[in-house]
């Protein structure tokens, strides 16, 4: 099987003022695509009916010093969140793709898993291990009589938790890009007398680029619209705001006006990451097959970069399972029931299996024009699907709510409008990852089915799709256990009776039952986490 | 075996594979009558554990056959035909007393869970074209909201007589279903109920220095709050929560860890609803070096909120709704209330926990509850005080 590699051609790409531009756009690639993006505007439509309700109070509420305040928070959060993300995955994904670590691909699997663990969850885990008189100080208390820790509310909570949450979606990316680069670049570049450092610097790091930016952006969309870490950490940010306004005062159309300014900062979040990826190209543009990446010896670094791994592992991942089996216990122990509901299991994986392959076929045609037949139109496509992912949960619900009553009540609270509330609200995780996997498709590859008689959906089915096949499962695994642990979208909108594990833990938590959500949040983590482990496993795998 | 054949035997071979979990799961501990009954109440299969539940939803069966309701069932009579309610109240709480309710009346109910302030936004935003029949909600905030937008029905009156005014939309437009009173939880070892000062305004007294606890972020304290800047103004109750703050009071994430907290010996005191003691009390045998102390002098520490009722004015099923809201009102309800979730009943003559300061000697504070509603005030002093 030919190996898809990554490599620049050096010749950017000419820009165009037309519409259209490089090879023709086959219709069927064009209708699926503008339905997928009539749906993302969806809530933009909603949003801005509701707000032209608000009259001038809603200016009032724009034109105070606290929304300044919010924006500004909202973004230093989302940047800091990002930077630590990336500073957190870049040495990881070198680590366990290039060296020699001892137990790569279980680190591989390991490290990417913290994905699994809803933010609502992370952050009680978080207060309960590291909070001023939590488990950490227990600890202390005993070993050096230390009876409080500083707290850990505020901007300093709500971004540790964010990051351990979220650094995985930068590791994932830039890990598959580096297991698919063509080792002869840095080979070339040695050759030619830059140092390992120089070439890592001037070589790898470019043609990590679109990765990196890829994984960077999902963590800062995601972090503009969490609400579950920012709410318990209490940290003043836009989505917050937006909430208080549904929950405190009950009024939605001022909690419209706000997030439309949330969509604002999406909107220069997106145009910032336009600039930064540029318009290179990045599969091979010779033909040939690479070689496995040669390795770094780690020699007596190891124990260091064990440690490292063994550091962010223990933190992300040992901790909040530790708390919640700690929770389980003490339940059982008081005589609560196991508290575990097989069905809820069930209708969790089957939803959650059918978003992501709904999810990965709607941004398939998505993903095939921006990689293919870029053009402003497929641009502006593809910028759209943005928009679901950094809107608060709810807005994204209520938006549905309000079209799927009135327009399609034969859709309303049935698995249908939730798969829909799924796509817009996680879509963009499946684009990034198949846009990555698509751009290290070489399209000679493609032309030369095509010329041999192949029809393009045939080409896409044969060709491409095999090509692509470890981007289409890692996109289905990523949409899967998003969904699994998804809650404002899912309670709003699910047909009347339907329970998922995710609405279970919310209904215990809700009334303080902490021991009662601690089965099924156990439960939702482990199978969230196979599909995965599975592709991280056989990610590892394919580097050998 | 032509090829559609083939399709056909594999999707029923996938059907009877997703299928056979599926019966597994229910007849699994959890909810032993679902196998039974599995579409009896579609919340048959979502296991809300406890025998009264499963009792019911087996009798509920019935439900397409009206006539078949079981001799002894409570005299609210056979009403049939289906019910859709939104429910704030969770379902570890209400889902008991649903089912009893459906297997009283044969009346489906279909009861769709979720935060109240989200429901009550979900109600709104279907407007006209809402499925729901009725609206539970776990405050009368939310209650209030809704009906400010003209979508909630007026109550027949001999349903609204049954709970006292105090307890009920002023317009007849919901009605209280349990009672939720402010509570002082404090640790028997360490204070006496001499010890509390008159008024909770009072706890700023710097006696209370490092000794009490609170929950900033909790919607109760929130309600509670904007009851003292409706009573007494925004300058006092910016007052309290700045002199609260600065007895260095214990943060906490919700009322269960202040309760705790207090049994612990951790803090002296908090500020509370009722019920979490009582709950605590219950599951430890009532052994535990904790009470509550209920304000009952008119001060803005007396409050009692309610978890109450309302029907929507789209409903499809006007007689089920309010059959509905009448047997919350019952004396089978009303005591599962009280000795369940621990909370008031609103109905006279039903037995309050004999733990509990009953009702009528508390007098709450001259206050329409669904203008606790008016909570950004509130949540911006907060803010201001810096406690969110």
């Amino acid at each position: 099987m030919p190996q898809p590699t990554a490599t620049p051609s050096t010749q950017p790409a000419r820009a165009s003022r037309r519409l259209w531009d490089g090879a023709p756009v086959p219709p069927l690639l064009v209708l699926p695509a503008l339905v997928v993006a009539l749906l993302m505007v969806a809530p933009l439509v909603y949003l801005v009916l509701r707000a032209a309700q608000a009259g001038p109070e809603l200016f009032d509420l724009l034109w105070r010093d606290r929304t300044l305040m919010l924006i500004r928070n909202s973004l230093l959060l989302s940047a800091a969140v990002t930077a630590a993300s990336a500073a957190i995955a870049l040495p990881l994904a070198w680590l366990t793709v290039r060296t020699d670590l001892p137990g790569r691909r279980l680190w591989s699997v390991l490290t990417a898993l913290p994905l699994v663990i809803p933010s609502y969850v992370g952050g009680y885990v978080l207060i309960a291990a590291l909070g001023p008189r939590g488990v950490l100080q227990g600890l202390l208390e005993v070993i050096f009589g230390i009876e409080r820790l500083p707290e850990i509310y505020g901007f300093f909570g709500a971004w540790l938790t964010l990051t351990l949450l979220s650094y995985p979606y930068v590791l994932l990316a830039v890990r598959s890009a580096m297991a698919r680069l063509d080792p002869a670049l840095e080979e070339a570049a040695r050759s030619l007398g830059l140092g390992p450092w120089e070439s890592f610097r001037r070589v790898t790091v470019p043609l990590l680029r679109p990765a990196l930016l890829a994984g960077s952006l999902l963590v800062a969309l995601y972090v503009l619209g969490d609400f579950g870490a920012v709410s318990l950490l209490r940290y003043d940010v836009f989505t917050r705001a937006i909430y208080n306004q549904y929950r405190g005062a009950f009024d939605r159309s001022l909690a419209a006006g706000l997030s439309l300014v949330l969509v604002a900062m999406t909107g220069v979040v997106l145009a910032l990451e336009a600039r930064a990826r540029g318009r290179a190209r990045y599969h091979r543009s010779t033909v040939g097959v690479s070689r496995p990446p040669t390795r770094v010896r780690l020699g007596r670094w190891t124990p260091l970069a064990l440690a490292y791994c063994a550091a962010i592992v223990s933190v992300t991942l040992l901790i909040p399972i530790g708390v919640i089996i700690h929770w389980l216990i003490r339940g059982l122990r008081a005589g609560e029931p196991l508290w575990l509901v097989w069905s809820a299991a069930l209708s969790s994986v089957s939803v959650s299996l059918a978003a992501a392959v709904v999810a990965v076929l709607a941004a398939a045609p998505i993903a095939l024009m921006a990689v293919r037949h870029s053009s402003p139109l497929s641009r502006v496509l593809e910028r759209l699907s943005y928009l679901g992912y950094a809107l608060p949960g709810i807005v994204v619900a209520l938006a549905l709510v309000f079209f799927g009553s009135r327009y399609a009540p034969w859709l309303y609270q049935t698995l249908g409008i939730l798969l829909v509330a799924y796509i817009i609200r996680f879509l963009p995780q499946a684009l990034a990852t198949l846009r990555a996997a698509l751009m290290q498709v070489s399209p000679r590859v493609e032309e030369a089915a095509r010329s041999l008689g192949h029809s393009p959906p045939r080409v896409w089915l044969r060709v491409t799709a095999p090509l692509a096949y470890p981007g289409i499962l890692s996109a289905g695994a990523l949409i899967f256990l998003t969904v699994m642990k998804e809650l404002p979208a899912t309670l709003l909108l699910r047909p009347t009776g339907f329970d998922t594990l995710a609405t279970q833990v919310w209904s215990a938590t809700a009334e303080g039952f902490w021991a009662r959500a601690a089965a099924p949040a156990l439960l939702l983590i482990l199978l969230s986490a196979v599909p995965m482990a599975v592709t991280a496993w056989r990610e590892g795998k394919s580097d050998g | 075996m032509s090829r559609r054949d083939i399709i056909r035997a594999l999707a029923g071979l996938a059907g009877a594979s997703l299928a056979a979990p599926v019966l597994a799961a229910c007849g699994g501990e959890d909810n032993p009558a679902s196998t039974a009954a599995p579409t009896a109440t579609s919340q048959a299969g979502t296991g809300s554990g406890g025998s009264a539940a499963t009792a019911t939803s087996a009798a509920a069966t019935p439900a397409s056959t009206p006539a078949g309701t079981p001799a002894g069932a409570p005299a609210t009579g056979t009403v049939g035909g289906s019910l859709t309610v939104y429910s704030g109240r969770s379902e570890q709480l209400i889902q008991a007393i649903v089912d009893q309710f459906a297997a009283a009346s044969g009346v489906e109910v279909k009861v769709r869970y979720g935060d109240t302030a989200e429901m009550a936004a979900a109600i709104l935003e279907e407007g006209q074209s809402s499925p729901a029949d009725i609206f539970f909600a776990q405050d009368a905030g939310a209650l209030g909201a809704v009906a400010r937008e003209g979508l909630l029905a007026e109550l027949p009156a001999d349903v609204l007589d049954l709970v006292e005014a105090r307890f009920r939309s002023p317009d007849g437009l919901w009605v209280g279903i349990s009672g939720r009173a402010r509570a002082v939880v404090y640790n028997t070892e360490r204070l006496s109920e001499s010890d509390i000062p008159p008024s909770i305004l009072d706890f700023t007294d710097p006696v209370w220095k490092d000794r009490l606890g609170w929950a900033p972020t909790n919607a109760s304290f929130q309600a509670a709050v904007t009851a003292i800047r409706v009573l007494r103004g925004d300058d006092v109750a910016r007052a309290w929560l700045e002199g609260i703050r600065d007895n260095g009071a214990r943060v906490f994430e919700n009322n269960n860890a202040i309760v705790s907290a207090v049994i612990d010996g951790e803090i002296d005191a908090g500020f509370v609803n009722h019920y979490y003691l009582m709950r605590q009390l219950a599951e430890a045998g009532g052994d535990l070096p904790a009470r509550n102390y209920i304000y009952r002098n008119g001060d803005p520490g007396a409050l009692v909120n309610v978890a109450g009722a309302g029907i929507l004015t789209t409903a499809k099923n006007q007689e089920q709704a309010i059959a509905f809201i009448r047997y919350m009102l019952s004396p089978e309800a009303q005591t599962y209330f009280a000795e369940e979730t621990h909370e008031y009943p609103l109905v006279a003559g039903v037995p309050t926990d004999p733990n509990l300061v009953p009702l009528s000697e508390i007098q709450t504070p001259d206050i329409d509850l669904s203008d606790l509603a008016d909570l950004e005030a509130t949540l911006e002093m907060l803010r201001d005080v810096g406690l969110l």
